[in-house]
């Protein structure tokens, strides 16, 4: 390095010369040094600066992202099965409204072979058909004493039945861990639950899969690691199931029916408080599909939200409430009842004939074929289009079941002004209960659009955008009552709960083409109470018949009201509904122990 | 005065050697502690699972209903009707406050105002 001395020697002499003070250079030259150095000294000191401030940097960086990753990160829950498998066997539970389990997972047994480690497959075999009655014996031995190294004897096996395959004494013979789906209410909402079964399987663990209904439809939140632990809440009321079960399959038997569906639902959210289908089948042992015949034949088939059916004069209020909110007519306006009514080859005729004229009001009450497909047709095809539109009768419903999912009502390729004249009393058109149900609780409503759904809604309303004014609303539900008072529903009468309905009888369709002469699904969709509507009850029953009054009866009003009337009395005290009794007139109570 | 500096040295890091002996053992056993805690947990998670399945399923409606129908000798119960709302009128009152006015201290001829000093 070079330094520069602090004196000069030529300067200093040329300094002296001029007489001046040697002494100044002195200083400036040692001023000059010392602020070199102290610039390297501070450059030095700022490196140092940064890497420490860098240091700290990184250190607060590493410890502020470790809280944020313990922040972002889902609490994991200790399992027993601390081995990672690749494999989600958990599953979250199901409960009703009220909190009642109505699907959990339970720990079993799997069973399975080591045909290769086994001393005496023979008799291991034979030990094993013992204990497993419905086990196919000869495919066993045929299996632990061929060339696989891997057998899987059972699925699911029970404490009683682990403990005696121990007592076989072959080491070949292995237990696995996993989790089952169980049921513990058996038929009850078995086509709202659906069912599982197992998916990716392995020794130590399964994969849960739902493969119908809200199981299937949920699947992935179900699944879902963060949300296993909290359960899904359904709609469905057990007690109002069970009870709606119940009745429902005494009626159906009383009844003759071949099967039967209802649907209760809340009107003003659209919560499906109790569904039922008949015949059904246990969740923890779902049947196969049918692989040949009508798949609407097996208990699987889920008549309230799959089976589209031809729902009859039920569909005749569609066609007042279009009418009436158009302000076409009032319910005190005349319609010709003359028939029958002749279009082309079609003729559109009554029950009874019901003389010349009758008012909108008595339409309904006598269910009069004629006056409706005249009130359609003055109302035009758009009119009734739209209305079914906007209640949602000609999409598939949104309820969260896989089933119905897909299920499009079936409507006519042309919508003539004769399909017109025919839907406006429910034939030509078919449409699921559930679809029913829906509607007539926007009906009943005030004449807000409702969703049905299966989860809990914990809002007291859910309205949708407003479909119908308040008042045809209003005017429906007298129509309503009317029927039960003096119309085709007279045994749907329910003291004290102002019960209000439409009786619907259609033959059923063939297969080949045409109608049956001696088969109906008789469907009866109420609501009550009129004068401030709670519920929607909507029950069909296949193929009726009973012998009343002297002669085979297939009507609606003589099979599904009746079921209907006893479903409503029973339901209703369980929805903690009081029976309005009418001012001075005196009640009888029966007294009841607690 | 740089040997005592070594010494005290070699002292600390003997000492931090031993510190972290220490906690890695206190550390290992700690996690181990952590896991039998965990097991525990997740058994008695299964225990309660299993509970619960038991329990619903011992409550489920056909189990409920049999057995009432089996002791309906005993129970008397019957499904809810409508007729079985009760008014709050249909309630008698409780009788009389039997005790203030059938208590053996009340003093025969004290009227209700000085009760409160007469009952103590």
């Amino acid at each position: 390095m070079n330094r520069t001395p602090l004196r000069p020697l030529a300067r200093v002499i040329d300094a002296r010369k001029h007489g001046q003070n040697p002494d100044t250079i002195e200083a400036a030259e040692r001023c000059k040094r010392d602020h070199a150095t102290h610039q390297k000294l501070r450059k030095r000191a700022e490196a140092r600066l940064t890497v420490l401030g860098l240091a700290f940097f990184f250190g607060f960086c590493l410890i502020g992202g470790k809280m944020a990753m313990l922040a972002v990160s889902e609490p994991v829950e200790p399992r027993l099965a601390a081995a990672n498998t690749g494999i989600h066997s958990q599953r979250a539970d199901i409960i009703d409204r009220n909190g009642i389990t109505l699907a959990t997972n339970l720990v079993t047994t799997s069973l399975y072979a080591q045909p290769h480690m086994m001393i005496e497959p023979k008799r291991a075999a034979d030990a094993l058909a013992k204990i497993f009655p419905d086990i196919n014996h000869a495919k066993l031995t045929e299996q632990f004493t061929g060339k696989r190294k891997f057998v899987w004897v059972r699925k699911k096996v029970s404490p009683e039945q682990k403990q005696r395959v121990h007592e076989i004494g072959e080491p070949g013979l292995l237990f696995g861990p996993r989790e089952m789906r169980l049921y513990p209410n058996g038929t009850f909402a078995s086509h709202i639950l659906g069912g599982a079964s197992f998916g990716k399987e392995d020794v130590r663990a399964a994969e849960l899969v739902g493969v119908a209904g809200v199981e299937k439809f949920f699947d992935a939140r179900m699944r879902d690691p963060a949300q296993v632990d909290i359960p899904l809440q359904l709609s469905i009321d057990l007690t109002a199931q069970a009870t709606m079960r119940r009745v429902v399959e005494g009626g159906m038997r009383i009844m003759q029916a071949k099967g039967a569906a209802a649907v209760l639902m809340d009107v003003h959210t659209g919560e499906v408080i109790s569904m039922v289908s008949l015949p059904d089948f246990d969740p923890n042992n779902r049947p196969r599909p049918l692989l040949k015949g009508n798949p609407s034949d097996s208990p699987l088939f889920n008549r309230a939200a799959q089976g589209v059916y031809e729902l009859g004069s039920t569909f005749k209020l569609f066609t007042v409430a279009a009418s009436l909110d158009k302000g076409l007519v009032n319910e005190n306006t005349m319609v010709d009842t003359q028939g029958p009514i002749k279009w082309g080859k079609f003729k559109i005729r009554d029950f009874h004939d019901y003389g010349k004229q009758l008012s909108v009001m008595d339409v309904i009450v006598k269910s009069s074929n004629i006056g409706t497909a005249r009130l359609a047709q003055a109302a035009g095809t758009q009119v009734q289009k739209d209305l079914l539109g906007a209640l949602g009768m000609l999409d598939p419903t949104p309820l969260e079941l896989v089933e119905a999912k897909h299920i499009k009502p079936l409507l006519p390729k042309n919508w003539s002004e004769l399909s017109t004249m025919t839907i406006s009393y429910g034939h030509g058109i078919a449409a699921t209960p559930l679809h029913l149900a829906a509607a007539y609780a926007t009906l009943a409503n005030g004449g807000l659009k409702v969703d049905p759904t299966l989860l809990k809604i914990d809002a007291k309303t859910a309205y949708g955008p407003r479909i119908l004014s308040e008042a045809t609303s209003k005017t429906l539900m007298g129509m309503l009552r009317n029927v039960v008072t003096r119309g085709t529903a007279s045994f749907g009468e329910v003291k004290g709960y102002s019960v209000g309905g439409k009786t619907g009888s259609a033959d059923k369709p063939k297969p080949s083409g045409g109608y049956y002469d001696d088969k109906v699904i008789a469907t009866f969709a109420s609501v009550f109470p009129t004068d401030d509507p709670k519920y929607v009850l909507v029950l069909t029953l296949d193929e009726p018949s009973i012998r009343a009054a002297g002669e085979m009866r297939r009507t609606a009003g003589w099979t599904a009201v009746p079921v209907a009337a006893e479903l409503i009395t029973r339901l209703a005290p369980i929805l903690n509904m009081r029976p309005e009794v009418a001012g001075s007139g005196k009640v009888h109570y029966t007294q009841i122990q607690n | 005065m740089r040997v005592m500096f070594y010494l005290i040295c070699s002292a600390f890091v003997i000492g931090l050697a031993y510190w972290a002996y220490k906690e890695n053992y206190r550390t290992q056993s700690a996690l181990k502690e952590v896991k039998e805690l965990q097991q525990q947990i997740a058994q008695q998670k299964e225990a309660i699972a299993v509970l619960k399945a038991e329990w619903a399923y011992l409550n489920r409606p056909d189990r409920l209903r049999d057995l009432v129908d089996l002791n309906f000798a005993d129970l008397k119960l019957i499904p809810l009707l409508p007729s079985h709302f009760g008014d709050s009128e249909m309630i008698s009152y409780p009788p009389q406050d039997v005790w203030i006015y059938n208590s053996p201290q009340e003093v025969i001829g004290s009227d209700l105002a000085d009760q409160s000093e007469v009952s103590q």
